[in-house]
């Protein structure tokens, strides 16, 4: 078992997505090595691949479920976490890294209780980090959705997220 | 042919071997930790690293195929640069290891701690860095998971997946954080793990073990309220030697005898009875379903992996699984019904303990509907490699047994039975009696049925006897068993009879049995070795026919005939669709 944390999101599909997924999955059928464009398209009709669309994957190839998982959790590329109502990206470039984004980044896990590519179980906020932006000269460096927070410090972090409120 | 030389000594290899086969037809031995012949040959681990001329780097011994470009290439087994390399591997290995050796469950027959020993690699001079860590899957009634002391070789993954075609088990994430896990970190008890346990035969370290019973046994020993009563499978007789130095496939019935009776057990008894009394209602149900023309193909009932297979993944064919109980089932509710009041004991202070060479008997004890006399028909299992535990822990030199025999009732088992522990053997057994019973219960009917035997994954046969045709097929291992069903199911093969095992082989291959290194099972076909044993015995034993068995015809005067309602109701049993996640 991995030490990881299990944050769960809840999963609102719908049936259009689903009849999608599955008709994709089709198309492919027979077909060697077909997996990793299924994930790369099962990820574009959904955002992310939750455990819910990875065992309609399973059932439909017949790949063991395991399998599925284990490709999805190998490149960086899948997700299994949705992206937040408020999208967070913590500079890990360079000049940000150098200026202690990395403790903002750690410091921003332990206030939402998520690890990096993860989002909280209400779907608020979810976490990554990106490198450079552009904006060294502001390192550290932040984005929520399209704002951007400069020459961060831990301390802030509370009074921005609580921006965030509705 | 391709001429080579091996440090330095000429030697004539076909071309498309590998090194490492070629070195060991020659007198070398090549370490390897993550190399399983023909499931896992992924040149992962870099044990095996060779030198050769004119390679621009040291090259994996396991999957590198010596080509007529070879030809006159000199192969150095044991260079420096090789020995450092191994060593070096070994190290970066043991940084992110957990090194609790002592409390190790497969300490002094791990091959990681054999290699280090070998090379010289300890506790000194290791790398320090940073540390997985990882629960402990304790999920499963079968076995755990001890990540912190993988070491990501996947030969699990490949007996899982490969070997058995079930594939719950597999490597997730990447790079460092790699780990072994089910999908999704679930735990393993809520996957359709069917409890074969061969991923902890092939496991190189303490990584996966089967859950140790043995304090359960002790603690039954020592109570003095307790009737405790063993029996030990078939398939046992034939691996419990290894562990105490004898060849593979030597016959230690006898001394099993023995050290089951000093280690204490009130009584010692054979699940080859079992096995007898299987037969007497398997061939019976088998008949009545071609005569009533009930659902065929009949499938054996046996082997719980099997079984739990069966359950998650071929849920549409439950109805053509046999309802009699596995043999330490049977012979479970006889102890607890038949034999108890014979001897006038409340089964509620027996405590039956199975000695088997199988994890998922650890499972199918606490299923439903194995409770004949109200009471579980078996409250303990121990496999082969628990029974060794116990009998080094109580200070018995096995070697030094005289040999003795099981008592009887119950204690003495037909050819037939002991054939169980192979491959075809069930199938075998239960011609024996069908073919007697179709021929108007004559004594000449044949008793060899050859066709059945040998470790093919998947046999066929067919027989007339007294004016009856019976097809039948027999598989191992369960990647076998779902190309043999698919057939089945499409119309492809048509059969009245089928023997499956969820372990290929049979239980002589079970995933309790005595560990055999890599080193050894590579090299060896541990199915073959093993079945001899039960072979042999059942060519030396007088009895060869489960109906003939003086215990067979005493207890059909307590339960009147096979498939009569008492056997029924103590002997058979039913199953449901699991649902698990596949």
């Amino acid at each position: 078992m991995s030490s990881t944390q299990k944050v769960k999101v809840a999963f609102n599909g719908t049936a259009e997505q689903e009849k999608a997924l599955r008709s994709m999955i089709n198309e492919h059928k027979g077909q060697a090595g077909a997996l990793m464009p299924i994930l790369q398209k099962a990820q574009e009709i959904y955002g992310y691949l939750p455990i819910e669309v990875q065992e309609i994957i399973s059932e439909e190839t017949g790949i063991p479920l395991e399998k599925v998982y284990g490709v999805s959790t190998f490149y960086a590329q899948f997700s299994l976490y949705p992206k937040g109502k408020y999208r967070i990206s913590v500079c890990l470039g360079t000049a940000c890294y150098v200026k202690g984004s990395g403790d903002v980044f750690n410091e921003l896990k332990k206030i939402l209780g998520i690890e990096e590519g993860q989002c909280t179980s209400d779907g608020k906020f979810s976490l990554d980090a990106c490198r450079c932006i552009g904006a060294c000269g502001l390192a550290p460096v932040m984005t929520v959705n399209d704002d951007v927070y400069g020459k961060l410090t831990n301390d802030q972090l509370k009074g921005i997220l609580d921006k965030y409120a509705d | 042919m391709v001429n080579i030389k091996i440090n330095g000594v000429d030697v004539s290899v076909e071309e498309g071997t590998t090194i490492l086969k070629a070195c060991r037809d020659n007198g070398v031995r090549i370490p390897t930790l993550c190399w399983l012949k023909d499931v896992n040959e992924i040149g992962a681990c870099r044990i095996c690293v060779v030198e050769m001329t004119g390679a621009r780097s040291l090259v994996a011994a396991c999957v590198y195929p010596i080509s007529k470009f070879d030809e006159g290439k000199n192969i150095l087994t044991h260079s420096p640069a090789v020995l450092e390399s191994r060593r070096m591997t070994l190290q970066l290995l043991l940084s992110n290891h957990e090194r609790k050796c002592l409390s190790c469950a497969r300490s002094g027959h791990c091959e990681l701690q054999a290699l280090c020993r070998e090379l010289g690699v300890d506790d000194e001079l290791l790398f320090e860095g940073e540390k997985n860590h990882y629960e402990i899957d304790t999920s499963a009634v079968h076995m755990y998971r001890d990540n912190n002391k993988c070491i990501n070789c996947r030969r699990c993954v490949a007996a899982c997946g490969v070997t058995q075609g079930i594939g719950v088990i597999g490597a997730n994430n990447r790079g460092f954080k790699t780990s072994i896990g089910c999908a999704f970190e679930m735990p393993l008890a809520e996957t359709s793990c069917v409890s074969c346990g061969q991923c902890i035969a092939v496991c190189p370290t303490g990584a996966l073990s089967e859950k140790d019973d043995t304090d359960k046994v002790w603690a039954a020993l020592n109570d003095p309220e307790k009737v405790v009563i063993v029996q030990t499978a078939p398939a046992v007789r034939a691996s419990l030697g290894e562990a105490f130095g004898y060849p593979m496939g030597t016959n230690v019935q006898g001394k099993l005898a023995t050290s089951l009776k000093m280690l204490g057990f009130d009584h010692v008894f054979d699940t080859d009875f079992g096995a007898d009394l299987t037969i007497m209602e398997e061939s019976n149900e088998l008949l009545e379903r071609i005569q009533n023309k009930g659902v065929l193909p009949m499938i054996t009932s046996c082997s719980p992996g099997w079984i739990r297979y069966c359950e998650a993944y071929y849920p549409e064919m439950i109805p053509n699984l046999s309802s009699c109980k596995s043999p330490q089932q049977m012979a479970g509710a006889m102890i607890k019904t038949y034999w108890a009041e014979q001897n006038k004991i409340d089964p509620k202070n027996i405590v039956v303990v199975s000695v088997m060479p199988c994890t998922a008997k650890k499972f199918e004890i606490g299923r439903n509907d194995q409770n004949a006399a109200g009471v579980p028909d078996v409250d303990v299992v121990i496999t082969t490699r628990e029974l060794v535990k116990m009998i080094n822990r109580a200070g018995i030199r096995f070697n030094d047994l005289k040999d003795s025999e099981f008592e009887v009732p119950m204690g003495s088992g037909s050819g037939a039975a002991v054939i169980f522990g192979a491959t075809g053997g069930v199938m075998e057994a239960a011609l024996r009696t069908a073919v007697w019973k179709l021929t108007g219960e004559n004594n000449d009917s044949p008793v060899e049925f050859t066709e059945v035997r040998g470790v093919k994954g998947i046999k066929l046969a067919e027989y007339t006897a007294g004016g009856v045709t019976v097809k039948v097929a027999v598989a191992s291992g369960l990647a076998n068993a779902r190309e043999l069903l698919e057939k089945v199911k499409s119309g492809e093969i048509d059969v009245q009879f089928i023997e499956i095992m969820a372990c290929p082989g049979g239980c002589v291959n079970g995933g309790g049995q005595v560990i055999v290194p890599a080193d050894v099972r590579n090299f060896t076909d541990i199915r073959a070795e093993r079945a001899k044993a039960l072979y042999g015995i059942d060519k030396e034993n007088k009895i060869r026919k489960s109906h003939e068995t003086d215990d067979i015809k005493s207890v059909y005067e307590y339960l009147e005939k096979p498939g009569s309602h008492k056997a029924h109701e103590y002997l058979h049993t039913t199953y449901k669709a699991s649902g698990l996640v596949k």
